[in-house]
């Protein structure tokens, strides 16, 4: 727990009943929660080590309730946490005790379905499934699936630029979505892009796509739908060790091969998702690799022979190519089970989320291992091999005094160890407080106050889900006329942290 | 013109022009110089920033410098049987850096995605005068915001690129055009939306207005071959397709992709839904225009020989966007490139500009909604 959050501020606390009231006067009837017991399941998103309620919650359910709720908050100097389904892995919607927490699970509604243009307007609270199974009769899917696919929201997918298994082929949200609605903290609503390509002028949907809920707040997604391919096959190839099973991916790609999945577990993985839902995994391997390529089925007849040779090369010990959907689903299950697995071998686990350059990989494991013992605590290791991105899962047990604080300082090394090798924190869970601090490992003090320019032009009083992805706030003081004019707003007394 | 030699000299070039209140021009191969208002800032060549930094064909990376010829890289990425999927394309001398600061992209990006799709990372200097590093170099990547996409098809405007690092993917080792002839607008939208709406994964589509209809298939042969089967059944209610010679294909795709063959002294090039293109057309036609649709209708190209304005008015009421890309200086002088913004939006878009650029060094005027949404420069 060592990580801090911004101290409260008095001024707000002390005028929390007038605040209720405004609320209530623009979201009226059970739209504002503000009882103690009713704020509680609010406290914490998908990173739940920490937990904090919220002053109070607001749910609003039309885009002029947004905007006037932010209009007001943005009058008056309240802070505003945005939450879409608090799935974050990264604390990105952890409340604070002093701010508005502004639920859009109300936003449930598909607006538009074009399925001869391929895209579908949605709002921000439609989950990332719901969109698939809007259009899956018609042969349609949206791509992007991260693993809380059936809770998470769209919009949320959008604050966080969320990715899933199948994103080396598909790409991340980012690349999937054609417009969004957004609210500014001033209670502006502007729309970027719409339902067709390439709008002309600056980027702006781009940098609201990942933005972590610091820019802006989404009331409405035109995302990109794609025909769903004609069939989908996998191979579960088991390797001695992981060094051969990378060989085996680097080949794979090096032949021009970009399969629609390709995942890595280690020893420990393997064992605890076998244990956990028995799919038939080798367990006298070192790793597994699962190999899924997706398309006509002609292509996928020839890929999954190209692969299985590959795999040979590489030195591969078993090789099973799936014969139905059902087999392959039983390929995905372990892997998907791998985390409620790994929650069976060890009282608590903590993910981490960085991504490698993958030629990297063998040496990040050993360094990893080294970590492992430097700590007393064990990791097992789940990744999307295909495009670098490492999930260890660290073991430990909470109730043992010190071990969560040790868990965390283990993963900050790896994450530590990501960047010294040429990678990066966070592939796909965001920043959110969770990497907060690191952010300096990884970027100057340049680089950070640069991107701190474009949370001033969003959001100049920095009352849009603060605390959250800087380790500290600027002020852009270089920033010219503007922005010193800006920089004399009312709030002097703006915590800093 | 000024040449920096290295990103030292650049930032010395910016702290001097910001200090002096002069203005900035970006510049790569030069190659696009026309597009936007004739300005007279001073021109910044970054041709000598030019070199491959890293490739690991296996990584999927590829960083280079911004001065680098494209044909350089794209030579340097098809001789490990990699490519740039979205496709850039430019005039001869085009830089890489250049073609992502205008976000070129062909005919795959209506399936591939364009430059902001591929721009992992990058080095700039701001308008500041200050390096700074945004993205990383590896394909999947979520830390902090994602400056990248402002950058591509920035046009100069929010920092000088010292490097970028490109996603890079493997090259299809077949590819087939399949061709229909006759076919209406709206005959060819609809034949357009269906094969890119079909799982036979077609990765471009487009219809030149001479009434030819082109659909791409490219992967693995047998897939390739599986696929340019099927299609003409799967089309069958819409058009006779037929597969035709890569070598005569080339040309018809280039036309699509760039307009650039279209008789008409004016260009414009419009973004907008793919459904509403062929009602685009007809209204556009009493102009007397000449076109090409790309991207499945969702990118047109209009030329006509006039200097007239009401194509972007009936661009927008189709729900689209019009760039002016080709016209004489005149023209250029009155009437901005890019498709003017609604005021809220172009105030947010100046914000974000200010946030690289606070003194306007790069505001050349060239794109005039910069002078039009500054409320400081009055």
């Amino acid at each position: 727990m060592s990580i801090a959050m911004p101290a409260l501020d008095a001024g707000t606390l002390a005028k929390r009943d007038r605040i209720i009231a405004a609320m209530r006067s623009i979201v009226p009837g059970e739209g504002v929660i503000e009882d103690a017991a009713s704020l509680r399941p609010w406290e914490s998103d998908g990173l739940t080590a920490y937990r904090q309620p919220p002053m109070l919650v607001v749910l609003p359910e039309t885009v002029e309730q947004v905007s006037a709720v932010l209009r007001w908050c943005h009058a008056e100097n309240v802070k505003v946490v945005p939450r879409g389904s608090g799935t974050s892995l990264s604390g990105g919607a952890l409340p604070l005790g002093d701010a508005v927490l502004l639920g859009m699970g109300k936003f449930k509604r598909v607006l538009a379905i074009d399925y001869e243009d391929r895209v579908a307007i949605v709002q921000p609270g439609v989950t990332n499934l719901a969109i698939t199974q809007a259009v899956e009769a018609r042969g349609f899917y949206y791509a992007p699936d991260p693993s809380s696919q059936i809770a998470c929201s769209i919009g949320g997918n959008v604050a966080e630029n969320s990715g899933g298994v199948h994103c080396l082929k598909y790409g991340l949200t980012t690349n999937n979505v054609l417009g969004v609605e957004v609210v500014l903290m001033d209670g502006e609503i502007v729309r970027l892009g719409g339902p067709h390509l390439d709008p002309g002028g600056l980027d702006l949907l781009g940098i609201i796509v990942g933005s972590e809920g610091l820019l802006g707040v989404v009331t409405e997604v035109t995302v990109r739908l794609l025909p769903k391919p004609e069939t989908a096959r996998a191979v579960l190839v088991g390797f001695p060790d992981p060094e051969s099973a990378g060989a085996c991916v680097a080949q794979v790609i090096a032949e021009g091969i970009i399969p629609a999945g390709m995942e890595m577990m280690d020893r420990t993985a393997i064992h605890a998702a076998e244990a956990f839902v028995r799919v038939g995994y080798p367990l006298d391997v070192g790793a597994l690799l699962i190999i899924e390529v997706d398309g006509p089925g002609t292509e996928c007849g020839h890929l999954i022979g190209e692969i299985a040779r590959i795999a040979d090369e590489n030195g591969a010990v078993t090789n099973r190519v799936s014969q139905d959907e059902s087999e392959r689903m039983a390929f995905w299950a372990g892997r998907k089970a791998a985390f409620p697995a790994v929650g069976r071998i060890s009282p608590d686990y903590y993910c981490m989320d960085g991504t490698i350059p993958r030629r990297r990989l063998p040496e990040v494991l050993r360094r990893m291992e080294e970590l492992s013992q430097k700590y007393g605590l064990g990791v097992a290791n789940v990744f999307h091999a295909g495009d670098g991105n490492l999930h260890p899962l660290i073991l430990y047990d909470a109730n043992v005094p010190g071990q969560l604080d040790r868990a965390e300082e283990f993963g900050n090394d790896i994450l530590r160890l990501c960047v010294e090798v040429g990678g990066v924190l966070t592939g796909e869970h965001g920043v959110g407080i969770e990497k907060r601090d690191l952010m300096p490992e990884m970027f100057t003090e340049a680089d950070l106050t640069q991107q701190q320019c474009i949370k001033w032009a969003f959001d100049p009083a920095l009352l849009l889900n603060p605390g959250k992805v800087f380790p500290t706030l600027h002020r852009c003081s270089e920033l010219g006329r503007m922005h010193v004019h800006h920089a004399a707003l009312p709030f002097p007394d703006l915590p800093r942290f | 013109m000024l040449e920096p030699r290295d990103a030292n000299d650049l930032r010395q070039i910016v702290a001097d022009a910001v200090a002096a209140g002069k203005k900035l021009e970006l510049s790569g191969g030069g190659t696009r110089a026309d597009f936007g208002a004739p300005r007279d800032a001073a021109a910044v060549s970054l041709a000598a920033l030019a070199g491959i930094v890293d490739y690991d064909p296996a990584e999927l990376v590829l960083t280079v410098r911004p001065g680098t010829p494209l044909a350089d890289v794209q030579a340097l990425v098809a001789s490990e049987g990699q490519m740039l999927a979205f496709e850039p394309w430019g005039d001869a001398g085009a830089t890489i850096g250049g073609s992502v600061a205008a976000g070129a992209a062909g005919s795959r990006r209506v399936t591939a995605g364009s430059a902001r799709d591929h721009l992992l990372g990058f080095t700039a200097v701001s308008g500041r005068g200050d390096s700074f590093v945004a993205g990383a170099k590896v394909v999947k990547n979520v830390t902090g915001f994602d400056l990248p996409k402002l950058m591509a098809g920035s046009w100069g405007r929010i920092g000088a690129m010292t490097e970028l690092s490109l996603k890079v993917l493997p090259r299809p080792r077949l590819t087939q055009t399949l061709a229909a002839e006759g076919l209406s607008p709206a005959a060819a939208h609809a034949a357009m939306a269906c094969a890119l709406g079909s799982n036979a994964d077609v990765s471009a589509a487009a219809h030149l207005s001479r009434g030819i209809t082109l659909l791409r298939v490219a992967g693995f042969a047998p897939s390739v071959e599986a696929r340019c089967i099927a299609l003409p059944g799967l089309l069958r209610e819409h058009c006779a397709l037929a597969k035709i010679d890569e070598a005569e294909a080339a040309p018809l795709w280039a036309e699509a992709m760039t307009g650039a063959q279209l008789s008409g002294a004016v260009h414009w090039r419009i973004h907008l839904p793919p459904r509403r293109a062929p009602d685009l057309l007809a209204a556009l036609d009493p102009l007397g225009i000449d076109w090409a649709m790309d991207w499945g209708g969702g990118r047109v190209w209009i030329a006509l020989g006039q200097a007239d304005t009401r194509v972007r008015t009936v661009a927008a009421g189709f729900g689209g966007e019009a760039a002016l890309v080709r016209a004489d200086a005149a023209m250029r002088a009155a009437v901005p490139a890019l498709h003017p913004r609604a005021p809220g939006l172009a105030a947010l878009e100046q914000r974000v500009r200010r946030a690289f650029d606070p003194a306007g060094v790069f505001a050349t005027g060239r794109f005039m909604e910069d002078a039009h949404a500054d409320p400081l420069s009055a």
